[in-house]
């Protein structure tokens, strides 16, 4: 039983999601916040009466993918895991998650839970549900104006990574220097993932790294192998920091435009046959097998889970319109940005484009990183453009600069006008790829479906 | 006609849109026939004062700015100063602003020294400056400032532009950014210049006379520039 003044937390933030979703309402952070508000002890004491214990997923890209083929696999292993699911990744997302599940007493109905957290909000949820297993998937430049700097969020997942129990598990990405190093001083075990393929090497020239000398001693880091950022396989000829032999490897990964087969170990190892494009969710299921691994489930189960896997809102999502098929994809910073593209473009690909930029708090205010992020790449493909978004004009701008011919690209102002003017613009069964901010995915999403071409997103 | 820019230390002073920048220079030369090369001079590199026309100083990170700021001590600072002094033009943002000043004091701890080229000061502050900003200087500047810096500029140095909405400088003399001769530093991010195609059409202009004399630039169609810095504008006057 949790203690009276829990209850009473407890008590007000469900009757909040019931009033909210009678209401017609997504209830995934109020509940929370009302909970965490009258007793922040409530979540910790609903976290620990998860008998599989608390899963936090954390990192600058891949977190809700991540944590989605995670909880397919456990599912599939028989556990009932609670989960954040609709990107409500703060400290209150988690919280309200909980209170969902709890009955009235307190008591769960899951046996154990998969949150994807917020970088910013990855110490207090640390603190607050004591994760089993903790994930860091990579760490990009991302929104300064809110996150701040790189070394900012680094300095806070030591944080987070020394306020992990002892008997914990860390997930690193083996690959990313900045992540991996974070196991250098880490009391828990350390287990890394990454990418062995020698031929796995990024598409895009490389133009913006986050990191480029040694965070050990200052020298310039040398790189036998980039595959996106300060991501690939990195040594320091000074000092000897150096990527790590990863426990969990792919040593072989190849993408098609509809998939990916990672091959697991070396030599005959397990095959990984994902429905999904793209180096970087090679890298998403790689963090989820180990972690899946961390939790004591076995890779036949997980192998099975991501061969079966559906992308969650907004990460190469497809929606039927008209005829038309729309690839929702979500992209909120620079890295972001060029991991969608290289997976998108296949040599003689054309790219029809809707893309939505908005300057809310959630995208970031400061719309600087379109310019850092690779439109150049993208541009030779692109057969034409509709931008639209708080912000599409500084989109319309960043395509001039990056050689889209003006004629290309033509300004939609609002959701249901933009999508169809794309849909117009669109032959019968070609695909339109919608990229699009935080805020301004949630925006199509929900346009798209008053039109009647998508479900609302907390309903799936 | 050709223009050489130099990307200082692209590579570790490239934060949030700085290749933005670079890029609106290259193109708008493009646009106009002028052959436009960039290369990056970076830590370790020893930079050739005779070659460039241009040079872009973006802002960086604390760790790799410690970097910068030794790799300058070490002699190229010296050439860099060398080299505006022989005429070539140089554009700073932020981090790149603050060292091209005398030094940055922050809260504790011996002052850095930066390379005097503008007469201005830097001192850590507790607040953040961050939002989007409107200045008046010969036109109206747009970007995204997010600082904590304050700098302070002496008499040799003249104000870029005056604030209408936002921190500027030091938020509280008014003033965004510095000129004095042919270097420019500012805080605005945005990206700075494909917003404000007339101060990167300053820079060319100012760069191209270093090899090739006066030089008047062929008049572009700004019309997508002008409307996203109208949009950015509207934005910065809604700030509070």
């Amino acid at each position: 039983m949790l203690g009276p003044r829990s209850l009473v937390a407890l008590a007000a933030a469900k009757a909040t999601r019931e009033a909210l979703r009678a209401t017609g309402r997504g209830a995934t952070t109020l509940p929370g916040l009302i909970a965490l508000s009258l007793d922040e002890g409530v979540a910790t004491d609903l976290a620990r009466r998860l008998p599989q214990g608390v899963v936090v997923v954390t990192g600058t890209n891949g977190k809700t993918t991540t944590s989605r083929m995670l909880a397919d696999a456990v599912r599939l292993a028989g556990w009932r895991p609670v989960h954040n699911r609709a990107g409500s990744n703060l400290a209150r997302g988690v919280a309200s998650a909980l209170v969902a599940d709890a009955t009235w007493i307190g008591e769960p109905r899951a046996d154990g839970a998969i949150f994807e957290v917020d970088e910013a909000s990855v110490v207090a949820v640390a603190r607050l549900v004591r994760p089993r297993v903790m994930v860091i998937t990579n760490l990009f430049r991302d929104q300064l104006d809110r996150y701040g700097e790189l070394d900012t969020v680094t300095r806070r997942m030591r944080e987070a990574v020394a306020a992990l129990p002892p008997d914990a598990t860390l997930v690193l990405n083996a690959d990313d220097p900045i992540v991996s190093r974070l196991g250098e001083n880490a009391t828990c075990r350390v287990l890394r993932f990454g990418i062995d393929d020698e031929r796995t090497v990024g598409v895009l020239e490389q133009n913006v790294s986050d990191l480029t000398h040694c965070p050990r001693c200052r020298s310039r880091l040398e790189y036998r192998r980039v595959v996106l950022g300060h991501v690939g396989d990195y040594h320091c000829p000074n000092c000897g920091f150096a990527r790590p032999q990863p426990e969990i490897a792919a040593s072989r990964v190849e993408s098609r435009t509809d998939g990916t087969r990672l091959v697991l170990g070396a030599g005959e190892g397990a095959i990984v046959e994902l429905p999904l494009p793209g180096v970087y969710n090679a890298y998403n299921a790689l963090a989820a097998i180990a972690a899946a691994h961390a939790l004591g489930i076995s890779l036949d189960v997980s192998v099975r889970a991501l061969a079966s896997f559906r992308p969650p809102f907004g990460r190469l999502e497809v929606v039927e319109a008209a005829g038309r098929r729309l690839r929702l994809v979500l992209v909120k910073n620079p890295a972001g940005f060029n991991a969608a593209v290289s997976a998108l473009l296949s040599p003689d690909a054309r790219v029809h484009a809707l893309a939505a930029l908005n300057d809310l708090d959630a995208d970031g205010r400061d719309v600087s990183w379109i310019w850092d992020a690779d439109f150049e790449a993208l541009a030779p493909a692109i057969d034409w453009a509709v931008v639209t978004g708080l912000r599409a004009r500084d989109l319309a701008l960043r395509l001039k600069y990056a050689g889209v011919p003006a004629e290309r690209t033509r300004v939609v102002e609002g959701w249901q006008p933009a999508i169809r003017a794309a849909l117009e613009r669109a032959r019968p069964g070609e695909e339109v790829v919608i990229l699009a901010t935080y805020t301004a995915t949630l925006a199509l999403r929900h346009a798209l479906s008053e039109m009647g071409y998508a479900k609302e997103f907390w309903e799936d | 006609m050709d223009l050489r820019i130099c990307h200082l230390y692209g590579d570790l002073m490239a934060i949030y849109g700085d290749r933005g920048n670079v890029l609106t220079l290259r193109r708008r030369c493009e646009w106009r026939g002028i052959d436009a090369t960039v290369e990056i001079v970076s830590a370790g590199d020893r930079l050739d004062p005779e070659r460039y026309d241009l040079y872009f100083f973006g802002g960086g990170q604390d760790a790799q700015q410690d970097i910068v700021a030794d790799d300058l001590q070490a002699g190229n600072g010296e050439r860099l100063r060398t080299a505006v002094q022989a005429g070539a033009a140089i554009l700073s943002v932020c981090g790149g602003y603050q060292l091209l000043g005398h030094y940055y004091r922050p809260f504790e701890g011996p002052e850095l020294p930066g390379l005097g080229i503008l007469d201005a000061h830097t001192v850590a502050g507790r607040k953040r400056f961050i939002g989007n900003v409107l200045a008046l200087g010969e036109q109206a500047l747009v970007g995204f400032e997010n600082h904590s810096g304050r700098t302070y500029l002496g008499p040799q140095a003249q104000p870029l532009a005056t604030v209408v909405n936002g921190a500027g400088n030091n938020g509280e003399d008014g003033t965004e950014g510095a000129v004095q001769g042919k270097a420019i530093g500012t805080y605005l991010h945005g990206s700075l210049l494909p917003k404000n195609p007339w101060l990167a059409d300053r820079v060319i202009t100012w760069a191209l006379e270093r090899r090739h004399g006066a030089v008047q630039l062929d008049r572009l169609d700004d019309a997508v520039e002008d409307s996203a810095r109208d949009v950015a504008m509207s934005l910065a006057r809604q700030r509070r």
